[in-house]
C-alpha cells in the first residue's frame, strides 16, 4: 500500500508468511477481562505484537450537560497510542489517525450496545494502545466488546474483529504490521456473529470484486475465531470458580 | 432543539413511508445519484481547481504544488495530502474551530481514495531522491452543504487534480531551480470514483441528500478505480451492514462510478 517496498518474503513458496503463519491463521490472541480496579470495567488484550488496555466508565453524568440526549445514553470512545508504542515516538496529543479510528470504533460498537436503556448517561471507553503491531483498531475494539460486557451494561451482541487482506498477490487473513507496510491491501472488519452484521469495515489497496468478497469472507472467520476468545475471557471471570459454563 | 427532532422523525416516517413504495423524497431512483456539475479552472491563481456539484452540495477543490521534503520512510516519492474543511457560510450548523471527528474523516476518506488507488504517480515527483521532492496539496472547501460531502469532495478534488498543471524545477548546484513557463500535465494513472450508499431500514440508496442523510441507519463509501477495482472503503453510521448487501453496495459503486467517471473525464478532457 502506499507502494512502500521491503526486502522481506511475505509469502514463501510453501504459503507460510513472515512470521511463521498460514494464510488463514489469526495471531496468537489472548483477552483478560476486569484488569482494572477502578474502571466499570475492563479488559486486556494481546493480539500478536499488539497490546491494548481498554477501560470503560459508567453510565454516568454527562459532561459537558449539552451533550446529554433524554433519549438515550451516548457512547464515547477514545483510541490513544501511547508515544512508546510504536518504532518512532508518537506525539502524546491524539493525531487525525486516532480521532478517525476513534470515530469508525465508536459507531462500530454503538449497534451492539442498549444505550436506550440508560437516557442521559454517557459510556466513556478508553482505549490505550500499549504497544501497536499492525490491525490496532481491530483489537482495541475486540477489547473494548469485552471491556463494556465486564462492565455489566445489556448488550445485543458482542462485536468481534479481525483484518483481513492482501500481500504477495494472496488474500491473507490478520494482517501484521509488516504485511501492512509492503502488502497490497488491508481490510479491517467489525462483526456481530449472532446479527449477522458487519459494524466495521475499512479498506486501503486495490482488490478486484471478487478479492474483495473473498476478503470479507476470511475476514468474518477470523472475527468468529475471535469472538470464542472474547467470550472465554468472560467465562474465565464470571464462571472460574466451578462453573465452567 | 426538541422541534428540530420531531420535524425528523416526521421527515424520517416519510422518508420510509416512500422507501417502501421504492420512491425517494426527492423523486429519484434508488440507485441514482444527484445530477453532477462540474467546472474546471475556477481559480486560477491555483496549479489545478474545481468546482463540484451534486445537486445542492457544492465543493471547491484547490491543489497547490510546491517544493517539499519528503517523508523519511518514503524518499523516492514525491508528496500528496487532501484536506477539508466546512465553511461556516455552508450550513447553518457549521461552526469555525478546530476541526470535528466527521471533517477529518472526510478529509481522511477522500484521500485515502486517491492516495490507495494510485491516481498520482508519485515516483515523478521526485527531483532528488531524499532530498527534494514535489508536493501537490489538494484543499477543498464545502461551501453549500446538501448531504453527501465525501462523494462531492472526492469528485472535486479528483477533477481538480487532473487538470493541475506541474510546474519544472531542475537541480542546479544542490538547489531546485523553477524553470519558467515549462508546465507539463500531471501525471494521472487512474480516475478514482467515491460512490457513498446510505443504508435505511432495509433499504440502500445512493448519494444521500441532507435530509436523507440525517436518517441513515448506516453508511458506506466505496472507491473504486479506472479498472473497476476497489480502492478504498469507509463504512460509518449506527448500524451494520450484512455480507449480502456489501457485496450489492459493491456492485452499485462500479456501476454508478462508471456513470460518474464519464462525467468528470468530459468536464476534464481526461482519457484514462
Amino acid at each position: 500500500m502506499g507502494g512502500r517496498e521491503a526486502n522481506v518474503v511475505l509469502l514463501d513458496e510453501n504459503g507460510i508468511r513472515s512470521d511463521g503463519r498460514k494464510v488463514n491463521e489469526t495471531r496468537k490472541v489472548t483477552i483478560k477481562a476486569g484488569v482494572l480496579k477502578n474502571a466499570s470495567g475492563s479488559a486486556y488484550i494481546e493480539f500478536g505484537g499488539n497490546k491494548i488496555l481498554a477501560g470503560v466508565f459508567g453510565p454516568r453524568d454527562v459532561h459537558p450537560k449539552h451533550m446529554s440526549n433524554p433519549d438515550t445514553g451516548i457512547l464515547r470512545v477514545r483510541y490513544h497510542m501511547e508515544p512508546f508504542s510504536v518504532s518512532e515516538r508518537k506525539k502524546p496529543a491524539p493525531s487525525r489517525r486516532e480521532i478517525e479510528i476513534s470515530k469508525v470504533i465508536t459507531e462500530a460498537l454503538r449497534p451492539a450496545v442498549m444505550l436506550e436503556k440508560f437516557p442521559r448517561t454517557a459510556l466513556d471507553v478508553y482505549l490505550e494502545v500499549l504497544q501497536a503491531d499492525g490491525g490496532t483498531r481491530c483489537a482495541a475494539l475486540d477489547a473494548a466488546s469485552v471491556a463494556i460486557a465486564d462492565a455489566g451494561i445489556p448488550m445485543r451482541d458482542l462485536v468481534c474483529a479481525c483484518a483481513a487482506g492482501k500481500a504477495a498477490d494472496t488474500i491473507i487473513l490478520d494482517v501484521n504490521n509488516e504485511e501492512d507496510q509492503a502488502g497490497q491491501a488491508d481490510m479491517p472488519i467489525g462483526y456481530m456473529p449472532n446479527l449477522g452484521k458487519i459494524t466495521l469495515l475499512q479498506l486501503d489497496g486495490v482488490l478486484t470484486t471478487d478479492e474483495y468478497k473473498k476478503c470479507i469472507e476470511l475476514g468474518l472467520e477470523g472475527c468468529k475465531q475471535v469472538y470464542e476468545i472474547q467470550k472465554n475471557a468472560l467465562r474465565e471471570k464470571y464462571f472460574s470458580d466451578g462453573d465452567n459454563n | 432543539m426538541t422541534n428540530i427532532s420531531i420535524i425528523d422523525k416526521l421527515k424520517k416516517t416519510k422518508i420510509l413511508d416512500l422507501l417502501q413504495e421504492g420512491k425517494r423524497i426527492d423523486g429519484r431512483a434508488l440507485n441514482e445519484p444527484r445530477p453532477l456539475v462540474i467546472d474546471t479552472g475556477v481559480i486560477p491563481h491555483a496549479n489545478g481547481s474545481a468546482r463540484a456539484r451534486l445537486g445542492d452540495t457544492e465543493i471547491v477543490s484547490g491543489v497547490k504544488v510546491q517544493l517539499d521534503r519528503p517523508f523519511p520512510d518514503m524518499g523516492d516519492k514525491g508528496i500528496f495530502m487532501c484536506t477539508a474543511e466546512i465553511l461556516p457560510l455552508a450550513h447553518p450548523s457549521a461552526e469555525t474551530g478546530p476541526p470535528q471527528p466527521d471533517v477529518i474523516e472526510l478529509a481522511r476518506v477522500v484521500d485515502r481514495g486517491i492516495r490507495e488507488s494510485g491516481m498520482i504517480d508519485l515516483s515523478q515527483f521526485v527531483l532528488e531522491k531524499d532530498k527534494s521532492v514535489i508536493g501537490l496539496f489538494a484543499d477543498s472547501v464545502v461551501t453549500d452543504h446538501d448531504g453527501n460531502l465525501f462523494d462531492t469532495c472526492s469528485y472535486a478534488a479528483v477533477a481538480a487534480i487532473i487538470t493541475s498543471k506541474i510546474p519544472k524545477w531542475e537541480m542546479k548546484d544542490d538547489i531546485p531551480v523553477l524553470i519558467e513557463n515549462q508546465e507539463s500535465d500531471a501525471p494521472i494513472t487512474t480516475i478514482p470514483i467515491s460512490v457513498t450508499m446510505g443504508l435505511i431500514g432495509d433499504f440502500i440508496i445512493v448519494d444521500p441528500n441532507l435530509d436523507e442523510w440525517e436518517c441513515l441507519d448506516a453508511r458506506i463509501t466505496i472507491t473504486t478505480n479506472s479498472d473497476e477495482n476497489i480502492v478504498a472503503l469507509q463504512k460509518g453510521g449506527d448500524d451494520g451492514f450484512t455480507f449480502d448487501q456489501l457485496v450489492k453496495c459493491s456492485e452499485t459503486s462500479i456501476a454508478v462510478g462508471k456513470e460518474i467517471r464519464e462525467i468528470i473525464k468530459q468536464a476534464t478532457g481526461a482519457n484514462k
